[in-house]
């Protein structure tokens, strides 16, 4: 956390995001479970459908038993990071509320209400309607909570990237002028894909995970042996998704969010050929001396890869945290100018909006407002700067975004193997799945008396473990996602127009911290009450 | 109640799968007390609507200009 001297009470800034972060954490623990299980519980039902085979319908009711259990644990635990806007972000609110309350909005009214109808005939319309159609409710269920995914990523995205709007200073608020720009901006649809993929990365992981505890314990092993079937090929194909999304979204946070990018990489002095950092050592516990160090000690990269990550060109020219501060021009003569020159131009803005309304509440007829307000609009890009009191408020909490990334990036990697293993050993995909198990059982990785067995349930009792293991891993690498996107946008709520000691309410600190308590309390509370009711049911199986 | 009629369809859906449910009930009761929690305890008294308690009504344009142009840096 930084400190900045304000008249507003560090802490309540410093509690206030804390707040925010803990229950968006906390949030998001329920909504990937939801989405990814949407997925292994729709096509479960699907087979059922083609084959008309019971199996197939006891398959389908036990995963969506558990999607019911993880929709109804994490059902509004996002309106209350409403109720924050609402309470300890009241600028911001106000400032922006026109177009961010839009998307929540729409959220709400729409694709809520589609989850809530067709979950209805999913859990009750066993008998009472035909199967197509409750298969189609079944997908719809799924698709209403992709589509909520879609609109509250929408209004994420627009924090990141603020476009379709013009500022009124009348209202002193944000107008959306352009709905599609920010429906569909780039940045939205990128966001929007990788997040909801790397989604169902965790459904694929919690399905294999509990077949694989049904297989060690002998039981349910055909339901754990086909289920294990669908989730290797959602999860590798999730997992190859989510690296290519997350590709095309490191692209964009290179054109929209450079310092972003740059703390991402510990990147203190950019330039072109840049490669990608794998590993380097950045202290976890403060943010490191970027003005005086070239560079991150014991850095091994990729060589070119950066380059090539954010601007598609081996040679392309990527800024690192001192360029962005300093400013630089290119020979293509692109330049970015330095904080300082935006420090400049955002006290213009933040004067001119004083003077602007100082002159029309006296009576300034509209000639004699025009120049105060082309001056506005010219500086409103860097409208947040007039509030940067030293350069180094701009540069997000390094480490963090660092460690994040490679958390996350780690782990998609990992995920990537031990899904291609994973389909591989399941399925009998000619000479391949031999071949594999072969060398599997040359490595001592498997028995030699399951060389040339295939399915799930001849694996090595060690990798029902590990399936187990990737649960929580597979967790803390969305969430680390999370950490990189948020933690990087600091100090800003929205890029370049409000850091956060401008969007934060005059609270006080004490009724801040008293609140973050309560949630911390609540919410855990609420996450072991579901994880002991899903270990219940799990234990249980699909005959309860 | 005459069944081919989609409210009574509808209604005894919901009805039958209300009273059939065994879980569910317990998910319900959570739900129940969470959303009870949220609006009847944080939302009342622990998270009111800020500007409605220090800008009167039409007048919070006027508030968040003298927030936001105070705090700009010197």
């Amino acid at each position: 956390m930084q400190n900045i001297l304000l008249n507003i009470d560090t802490a309540t800034i410093d509690w206030s995001r804390a707040q925010f972060a803990l229950t968006a954490i906390y949030h998001w623990l329920f909504v990937p479970l939801t989405l990814g299980l949407a997925v292994i519980m729709g096509i479960a039902e699907t087979c059922y459908y083609r084959t008309k085979k019971r199996f197939w319908k006891e398959v389908a009711k036990f995963w969506q038993k558990l999607f019911g259990v993880n929709f109804a644990m994490g059902v509004a635990t996002g309106i209350i990071l409403e109720f924050e806007f609402g309470t300890n972000w009241s600028n911001y609110s106000w400032f922006v509320g026109d177009i961010f309350g839009a998307p929540l909005a729409i959220e709400g009214i729409l694709a809520f209400f589609m989850e809530s109808t067709f979950v209805a005939v999913m859990y009750f319309g066993w008998k009472k309607v035909s199967p197509g159609f409750h298969l189609a409710s079944t997908w719809l269920t799924g698709l209403g909570a992709t589509i909520s995914a879609w609109w509250i990523l929408v209004a994420n995205a627009w924090m990141q990237y603020p476009v379709g709007c013009e500022f009124n200073p009348d209202t002193m608020r944000h107008e959306m002028v352009d709905f599609f720009a920010v429906a569909f901006s780039p940045f939205a649809v990128g966001k929007f894909c990788h997040t909801v993929i790397s989604a169902w990365i965790i459904g694929a992981v919690f399905v294999v995970a509990v077949s694989s505890w049904y297989l060690m314990k002998k039981r349910e092993q055909k339901l754990a042996v086909e289920s294990i079937k669908i989730a290797s090929i959602v999860g590798l194909i999730a997992s190859l998704g989510a690296a290519f999304t997350g590709h095309i979204s490191g692209q964009q946070v290179a054109k929209v969010q450079p310092m972003k990018l740059a703390a991402m990489e510990a990147l203190y002095n950019g330039g072109t050929e840049q490669g990608l950092t794998a590993v380097a050592w950045v202290n976890p516990f403060r943010q490191p001396d970027y003005a005086n160090e070239q560079a991150a000690p014991l850095k091994i990269d990729m060589p070119y890869a950066l380059s090539i990550m954010a601007t598609n060109d081996p040679k392309g020219y990527v800024p690192g945290i001192n360029d962005l501060l300093n400013g630089y021009t290119l020979p293509d003569g692109t330049s970015e100018p330095s904080v300082e020159e935006k420090m400049e131009r955002g006290r213009l803005a933040i004067q001119t909006l004083a003077d602007y309304r100082k002159a029309k509440a006296e009576g300034a007829s509209k000639e004699e407002l025009s120049p105060l307000l082309a001056t506005l609009s010219a500086n409103m890009p860097y409208f947040g700067y007039g509030y940067i009191r030293d350069r180094s408020e701009v540069v997000p909490y390094v480490p963090v975004n660092f460690w994040a990334f490679r958390i996350m990036v780690g782990a998609g990697c990992l995920f990537i193997l031990f899904f291609a293993v994973l389909v591989i050993t399941s399925f009998r995909i000619p000479y391949v799945t031999i071949i594999t198990r072969r060398l599997l059982a040359s490595l001592g990785l498997i028995h030699e008396s399951h060389a040339d067995t295939v399915g799930a349930d001849a694996l090595p009792v060690w990798h029902y473990w590990l399936a187990i293991a990737l649960v929580p891993l597979s967790y803390i690498a969305s969430e680390s996602g999370w950490l990189v996107a948020e933690f990087g946008r600091q100090p800003w709520t929205i890029q370049d127009m409000l850091p956060t000691w401008a969007a934060v309410s005059d609270l006080n600190s004490g009724s801040v911290a008293i609140t973050f308590f309560l949630f911390l309390i609540l919410f855990t509370t609420m996450l072991a009450v579901e994880i002991n009711i899903l270990l219940k049911q799990i234990k249980k199986g699909p005959s309860a | 109640m005459r069944k081919d009629n989609f409210f009574s369809w509808a209604f005894l859906l919901y009805y039958d799968g209300f009273r059939s449910m065994t879980l569910g009930k317990t998910l319900w009761l959570i739900i129940f007390i969470k959303l009870f929690i949220m609006f009847f305890v944080l939302k009342l008294f622990f998270f009111p609507n800020f500007l409605s308690q220090h800008a009167a009504e039409g007048e919070e344009d006027e508030f968040v200009a003298s927030e936001l142009i105070e705090r700009q840096a010197p």
